[in-house]
């Protein structure tokens, strides 16, 4: 079992939502996140000050997958997020020991 | 049923001619006072016209006024502020329209309407005494007392209302209250009195001393609250964190959203200071919105050009300079002299907000002092130059011959009173505001606790927050 978390753009959320069904996952968790990488922010200006906007609205995407599935997810978020372009965000993947479905307690993969 | 009622009345009529037409001519009572008595009622009936059309213009545009300050200017200002201090913005305008109308009640509009010295009015008509429903002929001629009553009551609550913009985000409520009281009785009551009063120092068409032209209150209104203004953010300090900590405005939406209702609400405040619906109101409500629009697009032009892009902030600004230059001239320019000063103002307050702001580094938080002190003595400066007697004819010789107004007209010494009213305007703005500043400071303290700063006013001034959105509460 894998989480992925893909750090991505909010425009890209329609786009990967889409791939990630597509590609056969279930279940998805988004948070609203804000935050940089090597991004750098934006300047804003409100009556000619200067705000410089470092931490930048961004999605923050959690799926947790089986073994099997987790590189077609990959697949998936890489070809709907990509832009090309600085911003484009991050995927990490880490192990997951155990699921647990609170409905009925199922647990392991099936819980998925 | 009811033209039935008439046909009667209409027979009944007929009947009376027929008898008169046939009765010997020396039965009659003198038929002079016959037709006097009806000329008489005739002049009755077009005073009572007259009065109905200018009375119904009038209390519609005391409301407009009222609206300016809630929802317009609460709305502008609280959209200007951080998320947690929204709900303290709104309520520093809201209070005005609590205690202020209290207070003129009592004793305010006395001071400032009622006959006095050159400088403030009596006391004479506290409590409302004496202000009725009969017209009083020195101010409008065709409004009942009670209305003109209202409608000045509507400027002296946004009045007030206006300064806090200099001390958005750190003044204590209590604090405010305090000053807001003490501030419309030494500051407001005695410039309205020497402008508009009857027998002051300033008034135009009263036979005041120094004639300042000033029609809508560009040194009454604006003046004073901006150079208050301004003495409050130098008085108080800055904000905590100010100018390292960004605050960008949490909500431009509602600033505009306010700015659009205060172009409205200002053709009440305008055009209204006419008091009546004739042709000056007219000519005040075109000069009104020429400003708005040329100054609106003066301080987008000079944005667009110094940092690449007309923000709507600066729009809505632009306009709100606009209207605070035109208010003073509203009723004495033309058309294109409206134009000229409200593009002279959009870009001159963008300047002092932008530019001269920084250069001093106080912070007047949402620019109450960089738009209506600088705009309002840009257009009390203006309106002594445009002023034009073809379209309010307010200076005349012994004989009734009408005199020239402005600079542009041929009367160049106009320019020296409008100064005066100016630097009087300042004068006691500073001096009024400095000593009340000084009392509520050693009483009662002007600032809420760095703690609460922090914390924001909507929480530590009212213990509620503006917004809830929190998934978890839903």
């Amino acid at each position: 079992m894998q989480k992925i978390e893909a750090i991505i753009q909010p425009s890209k959320l329609e786009a990967v939502k889409t791939a990630l069904v597509e590609a056969g996952v279930e279940g998805i968790t988004i948070l609203e996140a804000r935050g940089h990488g090597r991004q750098k922010g934006h300047t804003e200006f409100y009556r000619g000050r200067e705000y410089s906007v470092d931490l930048l609205p961004k999605i923050k995407l959690e799926v947790v997958v089986t073994d099997t599935m987790a590189e077609a997810a990959i697949a998936a978020i890489l070809g709907a997020a990509r832009t090309g372009k600085i911003g484009d965000g991050k995927i990490f993947v880490t192990r997951v020991d155990d699921a647990i479905r609170i409905r009925n307690e199922d647990r392991g993969d099936v819980a998925l | 049923m009811h033209c039935r009622t008439c046909k009667r009345a209409a027979h009944a009529l007929l009947l009376l001619l027929g008898l008169w037409l046939t009765t010997p001519a020396f039965a009659q009572p003198a038929p002079a006072a016959s037709t006097a008595d009806r000329l008489a009622k005739l002049e009755q009936a077009t005073a009572n016209a007259q009065m109905s059309g200018d009375n119904g213009w009038m209390l519609v545009c005391a409301a407009l006024v009222l609206m300016m300050t809630g929802p317009g200017l609460a709305l502008f200002y609280s959209g200007l502020v951080r998320r947690k201090n929204v709900l303290g913005t709104m309520m520093q305008s809201f209070a005005m329209m609590g205690l202020i109308t209290v207070l003129w009640a009592f004793v305010s509009y006395s001071l400032a309407f009622s006959s006095g010295n050159a400088f403030i009015g009596g006391l004479h008509q506290a409590f409302l005494h004496g202000v009725g429903l009969t017209p009083d002929p020195d101010y409008a001629a065709t409004i009942p007392l009670q209305t003109y009553m209202i409608y000045q009551l509507m400027f002296a609550i946004i009045t007030p209302a206006l300064i806090a913009g200099a001390f958005a985000e750190r003044m204590k409520f209590s604090a405010m209250c305090v000053f807001m009281i003490l501030w419309a009785l030494v500051v407001y009551s005695p410039m309205a009195h020497m402008v508009w009063g009857k027998g002051g120092l300033l008034n135009a068409s009263l036979g005041g001393r120094f004639p300042t032209l000033d029609f809508a209150g560009g040194t009454v209104v604006h003046v004073t609250s901006g150079v208050s203004a301004l003495v409050c953010a130098l008085y108080l300090g800055k904000r905590l964190g100010y100018p390292k900590e960004p605050m960008p405005p949490h909500s431009v939406v509602l600033s505009f959203i306010g700015a659009c209702l205060l172009w409205v609400g200002w053709f009440g405040f305008n055009a209204g200071s006419a008091l009546n619906a004739g042709t000056l109101a007219t000519s005040a409500f075109v000069n009104t919105h020429f400003g708005a629009a040329a100054a609106a697009i003066g301080w987008s032009v000079a944005e667009w050009i110094r940092n690449g892009k007309p923000s709507a902030l600066g729009a809505i600004s632009g306009c709100v300079a606009g209207l605070v230059a035109i208010t003073p001239a509203a009723g004495f320019v033309t058309p294109m002299g409206a134009l000229a000063i409200g593009a002279l103002a959009g870009v001159f307050c963008y300047f002092m907000v932008v530019k001269v702001k920084s250069w001093f580094g106080y912070d007047d938080s949402l620019d109450a002092f960089g738009v209506h002190g600088a705009g309002g003595t840009l257009g009390a400066l203006l309106t002594g130059v445009f002023a034009r007697s073809t379209i309010n004819p307010i200076f005349k010789d012994a004989k009734g011959n009408t005199l020239p107004s402005g600079l542009l007209e041929g009367h160049p010494g106009q320019l020296l009173n409008q100064a005066i009213g100016i630097a009087i305007a300042w004068g006691l703005s500073i001096v009024g505001t400095l000593i009340i500043l000084k009392l509520v400071d050693v009483t009662i303290g002007l600032r809420v606790s760095a703690e609460d700063e922090q914390t924001g006013l909507d929480l530590s001034q009212h213990g509620e927050h503006g917004y809830d959105w929190d998934i978890a509460a839903s």
